[in-house]
């Protein structure tokens, strides 16, 4: 199409290069607090208070920063190993329930259907900090304060993702999946053998912008798990701001490390994330 | 027994599925009514009386609303979340519309500009500001050496009362573009090519198309982009409760706080479990107002494409 005329919508040189312009100092303004993340996190003491602002450490003290955060930190690795925990089991487990109810929703039919469905719906209405104090009295009185159970088993329910995977369950020819119930497949089987594999870029979709909240979730793990075994990682280096006496340094380091799990996850996973992240604020 | 029966469905295998169906929705079904359908119900029960989680539970009737309606704090809560949206809407929707627009074009390396610009979406709140407190520190933070020159060096931005809301709002602005330019991407997408061609034809200049094709045309997305920012700035929390941590707390008299901050600092902070749930419905009551905006509008935008 471009070859056939100069397209009249064809951007002019000088226009390209303000364009580039433009986006280039954007992209450096937003990658502005990483860097001084990772810069600061490398800084000794007295860098931090040095006028003019010095942008590379001189000494860099990496290593020692990383010590002094464990010193002042030492559950560190249990936080960061708590999250992964909570990450990989509510990931899984929404992906079992929900993967179940989408495809119940998708092709069953049963009286109630339409008004359950509704009514999982209508709970993606209601923001979760209105209902934080009910949530923690009833996670208190089942006795799962301070629990895994308590960061896990609410998190493996979610009328999120049965939405998405019900989406996506219902653009699956409905003839592939009949010919392997006439077969004799039952549905658990044709779940698994057809309709999952045919909606692995869904799936993942989901899968990773669920690794994503659950991994950077904090409210929640704040009302209801704070002892040293069951903090998490948003918990934890929210510890260290508190403290008054954690100096930046030790703040970024940490704070480096609680972040690049998900970096490097996005940038292997762009297109999903992507997907995923706007498909989860069209839900509001 | 026939009728029973029947309610299943009329032949054994219509029985038979519907009984599959039952049982497969069944763990999702349960879990989110007893772990989600539950607490809204008892939100509503516990906005009703006074309560601080241990001693027996005290019927006030509608006695929290009555002192919520009268609380200061309330309104200086109400009223920075309000202030909120009026500096993180605006901005965030320039700022990522921008971007689209620049992203949208023939330019070579526009997926790696796209990456960036979705970096900080993808980096907890908490992690982010932490990040943005030590920018915004006085003096040897970045951003107050950025202004020192202008002489603006010494500002206390995170304890002083008419400051501390723009911290909170710049990182919610940083975290909110790469987001938000990902929705304005999809709508340009939407753009008939067709429209920008004719345009041109009539001698239309480069601002006139974007002003008479591409903002009316994007409306819908604005609106979208518009009502989900309002929903998630009424959720600001994470922001409030960790710039705030080092200092004030939620700022010097309250001047930090924002409904969601006010309702966890009520229920968690002073134990004021019953006060807490009725700051939670008038939250909730706000959000369902976006809400249902954006679900009317919703319907329309999809037919919208769907008669395209």
């Amino acid at each position: 199409m471009t070859d056939r005329q100069p397209s009249f919508l064809d951007l002019t040189v000088s226009l390209k290069l303000v364009s580039y312009a433009i986006l280039i100092i954007g992209a450096f303004v937003m990658v502005l607090p990483f860097i001084w993340m990772v810069t600061t996190a490398c800084k000794s003491p007295p860098e931090l208070a040095t006028l003019p602002v010095r942008w590379l450490p001189e000494n860099p003290v990496c290593y020692e920063n990383l010590g002094a955060l464990y010193d002042q930190s030492p559950n560190f690795n249990r936080y960061l190993l708590n999250s992964a925990i909570v990450t990989v089991a509510r990931t899984l487990g929404q992906l079992i329930t929900c993967s179940l109810a989408a495809y119940g929703f998708a092709r069953f039919r049963f009286p109630g259907r339409s008004l359950i469905f509704a009514l999982c719906l209508g709970l993606l209405m209601v923001p979760f900090q209105a209902i934080i104090i009910p949530e923690f009295i009833l996670i208190r009185d089942l006795g799962w304060l301070n629990s895994f159970r308590a960061l896990i088993v609410p998190g493996i329910f979610s009328a999120f993702a049965l939405f998405l995977l019900r989406q996506a369950f219902l653009q699956i020819p409905l003839e592939l999946e009949e010919s392997a119930l006439i077969d004799g497949a039952n549905p658990l089987q044709v779940l698994w053998h057809i309709t999952l594999p045919l909606s692995v870029p869904a799936i993942t979709a989901f899968a990773v912008i669920t690794v994503q909240a659950a991994w950077n979730d904090f409210l929640y793990p704040l009302t209801v798990a704070n002892t040293p075994d069951t903090r998490v990682i948003t918990i934890g280096i929210s510890l260290l701001q508190g403290e008054r006496n954690t100096p930046f340094n030790i703040l970024m380091m940490g704070s480096f490390i609680a972040t690049v799990p998900m970096l490097a996850l996005f940038v292997v996973l762009q297109r999903y994330f992507i997907e995923g992240v706007s498909m989860s604020g069209i839900k509001g | 027994m026939t009728t029973f029966l029947n309610f299943f469905g009329h032949t054994p295998l219509a029985r038979r599925r519907a009984l599959w169906g039952l049982a497969l929705i069944a763990p999702n079904t349960l879990g989110l009514l007893f772990f989600f359908g539950i607490p809204v119900l008892m939100a509503f029960r516990t906005s009703l009386v006074e309560w601080n989680g241990i001693r027996p539970p005290v019927e006030v009737g509608l006695g929290n609303f009555e002192r919520l309606f009268n609380d200061p704090l309330f309104w200086r809560s109400l009223g920075n979340t309000l202030k909120l949206m009026l500096m993180i809407i605006p901005t965030g929707i320039v700022l990522s519309l921008g971007a689209a627009v620049l992203l949208n074009q023939k330019l070579v390396g526009r997926s790696i500009f796209r990456t960036i610009y979705f970096l900080p979406v993808v980096t907890s709140t908490v992690a982010a500001s932490i990040v943005w407190t030590w920018m915004f520190q006085t003096r040897y933070g970045l951003i107050s050496s950025f202004l020192a020159p202008y002489g603006l060096g010494d500002l206390n931005w995170l304890t002083s009362p008419d400051l501390i809301l723009i911290p909170i709002a710049a990182v919610t602005v940083w975290q909110r573009i790469g987001f938000e330019m990902v929705l304005f991407l999809a709508g340009l997408q939407n753009i008939p090519r067709s429209l920008y061609e004719a345009a041109v034809l009539d001698g239309a200049s480069r601002w006139e198309r974007f002003r008479s094709i591409t903002l009316p045309m994007l409306s819908p997305t604005t609106f979208l982009v518009f009502i989900l920012a309002s929903i998630s700035t009424f959720q600001i929390f994470d922001q409030v409760y960790i710039m705030t941590s080092r200092t004030t707390r939620g700022g010097v008299g309250g001047s930090a706080s924002t409904l969601a901050y006010f309702l966890y600092d009520s229920g968690f902070g002073k134990g004021r479990f019953g006060y807490a749930s009725a700051i939670a419905l008038v939250l909730f009551l706000i959000i369902l107002v976006f809400t249902l905006f954006q679900l009317r509008f919703q319907r329309r935008w999809v037919y919208y494409e769907a008669g395209e």
